[in-house]
């Protein structure tokens, strides 16, 4: 069973010429406990997509067309009170920066308690112990102690670890992360990765991980879904996708990222910069900068088929198949 | 052997952060200092490449600052080619202000949004006079625009015209307008995608052949390190650990730190990894701990690393800061067992 399906989503923002498609056509799942990657430039959609999910799209832009269902249910189209509902009981979210998804003036415990009381009919002594229980959890030392201190007396990565400590704490079914270690240093980030792929297992929350770091993704998520110019060109497990890519530009994109170990004369490089929302071509957008281009790419748009294993969005893949 | 072209001595920054005399006087509080640099020894061999690495906060920025004169030493030695450079403002001595140029993070940040690329790029041509005449420069201009990817009709372009990638070429180009030895590039990549990454990273490995450049390379990303560096020096709190050849501290990285860096790097080989075993974050640079600075995080860690500061000695062909490693206590399969 699914728990999050997302079908031909395409959000628009209107624009002095015309609206502009921020994202186009993007479909995707999610089950339970499964810690799928979103992967790609910035601009290519990701931190879009998982904005579009949790309802917040900000005005004028919104969903033109498609479909989000939420074990089952559709949520695209609610009002804004039942969202509100919906985000942090069913859908949590961890954003880049813990400095400023915490409010300065509040203690880390009064963050906790209004959200664990928001969300779920408890007592506040009772929900005190679960903020405690959750600051144990992700890794706070003494945390009867540092639930009354505030954000700014915590360090970087402590900080990230409440803000997962928010945005899990009234047991939603999902979580969308958006860049959850990009502000961190790697010796950091390694144990908030590590910290993220325990609460997955332990509590079966979903996460949707939305980064541009491969390496994070090849650390932590069980699928990836590569996009492109709003687009996702490949999604497929972890595995399948790194190691053996179909489309050009994945392929391209793994062999541009500089790696440990023997050392290469000259990096591969895709030629060229991802095209702006407004001046996509007609055809594939990668055409421009793909070098398997063939006649069709101009023309066409490529859609993403294959099985539920891998799909990838390519006219050289279909050539090949038929 | 040749002399180094830049040679760095016990490099040291500090910056006050006391209050003011008056409230000083109220609270009792003392005097606070935090030690950005606090050190540093280094040399670099002319046409190669030296990385610093390090979380941040460790002073590999104000290394790149002080040797630039954005900022000046509270001690120690810098020789540029047989000139000392500590004590002298950013353009002086201009003759050889001229040789060292930088290329900065923030392509967003670094280009006057309000100047033509043309005019971004000839500014350090006319303040240094390399090239009076103004047809001349322009025509200069238009060659180094081609030369770093771009076209000479992009000279009459504004900066918000460009992408990151394309930036970033501008300020290469402005960087080696004056014909420069030695570029400071502080993590030049750091903002791009990485599609765009590997364009400007063979662009700075192809100027260094052809131009034969001296780079100092700031980054905190070890993989880019990788592929561009002859030397690197991993910095902790301030203080250089580990100074080694590329290969060597790939291959045989001596100090825990180095292991540590090592070891917690997202790799695209090494899926899956358990990782919750690297404990700690980097301590507070005002009050750093005793001793060896990364004591606290140290599974080698003894009474002596927590009271001594641990000296940068040489050890084999590398240099490194560590009693472990001087008493022979790292061997590497218990490190990496205990890590």
């Amino acid at each position: 069973m699914t728990l999050l399906t997302v079908e031909n989503l395409t959000v628009a923002f209107p624009g002095r010429r015309g609206t502009v498609n921020a994202i186009e056509d993007v479909t995707l799942s999610v089950s339970p406990g499964e810690i799928l990657g979103m992967v790609g430039e910035s601009g290519a959609g990701k931190s879009m997509t998982g904005a579009a999910i949790i309802g917040l799209i900000e005005p004028p832009g919104g969903i033109t067309q498609g479909e989000i269902r939420l074990e089952g249910d559709r949520i695209d189209n609610l009002r804004p009170e039942a969202m509100r509902r919906i985000r942090g009981r069913k859908i949590g979210a961890i954003f880049q920066d813990p400095l400023t998804s915490l409010n300065p003036v509040l203690t880390v415990g009064e963050q906790l308690i209004e959200t664990i009381q928001t969300h779920l009919k408890l007592s506040k002594a009772d929900a005190r112990e679960r903020a405690i229980d959750w600051l144990r959890r992700v890794g706070i030392p003494a945390p009867e102690a540092r639930i009354d201190t505030y954000p700014h007396q915590y360090s970087g990565g402590m900080r990230q670890r409440v803000v997962i400590a928010l945005a899990l704490c009234a047991e939603p079914r999902l979580v969308i992360a958006d860049e959850p270690t990009t502000a961190l240093d790697v010796s950091v980030q390694a144990q908030i990765i590590a910290l993220l792929r325990r609460l997955a297992r332990e509590t079966g929350v979903a996460v949707i991980l939305v980064t541009h770091d491969m390496g994070v993704i090849a650390e932590t998520a069980d699928r990836v879904a590569v996009m492109y110019a709003g687009r996702i060109v490949e999604v497929g497990s972890v595995a399948e996708v790194l190691t053996a890519p179909k489309h050009p530009y994945t392929s391209g994109l793994m062999a541009s990222i500089p790696r440990i170990g023997p050392r290469p004369d000259v990096l591969a490089q895709i030629e060229g910069a991802m095209p702006r929302p407004n001046a996509r071509p007609e055809g594939c957008a990668f055409a421009p900068r793909c070098p398997h281009k063939m006649d069709i790419c101009l023309q066409q748009r490529p859609k993403l088929e294959g099985s539920e294993e891998k799909s990838v969005a390519c006219h050289l893949i279909e050539e090949v198949s038929v | 052997m040749s002399t180094p072209l830049l040679n760095v001595t016990g490099l040291k920054k500090s910056f006050d952060l006391s209050q003011p005399f008056l409230n000083r006087l109220f609270s009792g509080d003392e005097r606070k200092f935090v030690h950005a640099v606090d050190g540093v020894d280094f040399s670099i061999e002319r046409g190669t490449t030296l990385s610093l690495v390090g979380e941040s906060g460790c002073g590999k920025s104000t290394v790149a600052k002080l040797l630039m004169g954005l900022t000046h030493p509270s001690d120690g030695n810098m020789r540029f080619d047989g000139n000392e450079l500590a004590g002298m403002s950013a353009g002086d001595p201009p003759d050889v202000r001229r040789r060292m140029q930088m290329i900065f993070q923030d392509p967003f940040a670094s280009l006057n949004p309000r100047w033509r690329v043309a005019r971004i790029i000839a500014e350090p041509m006319k303040s240094f006079g390399t090239h009076p005449d103004p047809s001349e420069r322009r025509k200069e201009v238009d060659r180094l625009l081609e030369f770093v990817g771009l076209s000479a009709a992009d000279g009459e372009k504004f900066p918000h015209e460009f992408s990151g990638g394309q930036r970033q070429r501008i300020s290469i180009a402005r960087a080696i307008s004056t014909k420069p030895e030695f570029l400071v590039c502080d993590e030049p990549t750091s903002a791009l995608d990485v599609s765009v990454q590997a364009q400007i990273l063979n662009l700075m490995r192809e100027l260094q052949r052809e131009l034969g450049l001296t780079y100092l390379f700031i980054t905190h990303d070890l993989a880019v390190v990788n592929y561009i560096s002859d030397y690197i020096g991993v910095m902790y709190l301030g203080r250089l650990v580990e100074l080694a050849p590329a290969e060597q501290i790939f291959a045989a990285p001596q100090h825990p730190y180095t292991r540590l860096l090592l070891e917690t790097v997202p790799d695209i080989t090494m899926a899956h990894r358990d990782m919750e075993r690297p404990a700690g974050e980097v301590p507070n640079p005002i009050t750093p701990p005793m001793g060896c600075h990364f004591n606290p995080r140290c599974p080698l860690a003894t009474d002596r690393c927590r009271t001594e500061k641990p000296e940068f000695l040489p050890y084999g062909s590398s240099r490194v800061r560590c009693h472990a490693v001087q008493e022979g206590r790292a061997d590497q399969a218990v490190l990496r067992e205990d890590l």
